[in-house]
């Protein structure tokens, strides 16, 4: 309640306390999504991405119509943050690679060079031997457009449609993009295991 | 006159697996890529891997925020 003799300049500053308070605990409950996505989108700098989102979303905390929507809300300011980093660095990031990528199955190589020769579930046990860090990894090592997409669509659950409005491209792009970050995603899985040895540290027998 | 066609390829079917498990083609796409399973046994197995690598993708998700992330990112927020 605000206190008589306040004034209106009180009031406002207790209305904007309250809208404060409000915005740090719905952007507190947000912060290991929040922070996770980062990780995956940048090599470094991931909490100065996320800190950078909390600021615009503080600043325009007004447009949320709903709290229960915050989650995805402050996930494309934070993506946002992260296009206009990518537009400072302004390097070109290809589009259409050509290379053999297209033709490469993960699925075909397992089967042919048998890594886990005494696995009954070869394909499920050479994914488990991936952890957190090591997907991350081979994330990074792909192109970031290609790596947003794959992120964005596929870890962070959101729609294709809301991908390309994140992203702002045509859906058709998008697409594309996911096409050839899988088949890219399922070439560096295997070119990651071969060059750290991941399946001879013991992880999966 | 319309051309019957042919059944799919692999490489075609195998480019088309993930949006089909996302049912995001068309129903002839849709058809074509159930006729070609129907029969190719290397194609129902790319189209299990694929729905393990989503299952994968998708449980690499959100964890806990290590210690040290967390106090600085909620002394940010405290000092907005």
């Amino acid at each position: 309640m605000p206190q008589p003799g306040l004034g209106i300049g009180g009031l406002m500053v207790e209305v904007q306390d309250r809208t404060r308070e409000s915005f740090q605990r719905l952007a507190t409950a947000e912060l290991p999504a929040l922070y996770w996505l980062a990780r995956r989108l940048v090599r470094d700098g991931a909490e100065d991405l996320v800190q950078e989102a909390l600021l615009r979303g503080y600043r325009s905390y007004a447009t949320l119509r709903q709290d229960a929507a915050a989650g995805p809300w402050l996930k494309s300011i934070l993506v946002n943050v992260f296009r206009d980093q990518l537009r400072r660095q302004a390097r070109a990031v290809e589009e259409l690679p050509v290379d053999q990528v297209e033709d490469f199955s993960l699925y075909q190589t397992l089967v042919e060079q048998d890594p886990l020769p005494y696995s009954d579930t070869l394909h499920h046990d050479y994914l488990r031997a991936f952890a957190r860090e090591d997907v991350r990894e081979v994330l990074l090592r792909l192109p970031e457009i290609y790596r947003a997409a794959l992120v964005l669509r596929y870890m962070d659950g959101f729609a294709t449609k809301e991908v390309a409005r994140l992203l702002e491209v045509p859906l058709g792009t998008v697409l594309a993009r996911l096409h050839r970050g899988r088949k890219r995603f399922e070439r560096e899985l295997w070119v990651y295991a071969q060059e750290t040895g991941l399946l001879l540290k013991g992880t999966v027998q | 006159m319309t051309v019957k066609p042919g059944p799919i390829p692999c490489s075609e079917a195998v480019r088309q697996l993930w949006d089909y498990l996302d049912q995001a083609v068309s129903p002839e796409d849709q058809e074509k890529v159930e006729q070609h399973l129907s029969f190719c046994r290397t194609c129902c197995g790319e189209l299990e891997f694929a729905k393990q690598l989503r299952g994968f993708l998708a449980s690499q998700g959100a964890d806990e925020l290590p210690p040290h992330v967390q106090a600085r990112l909620e002394r940010f927020l405290a000092d907005l």
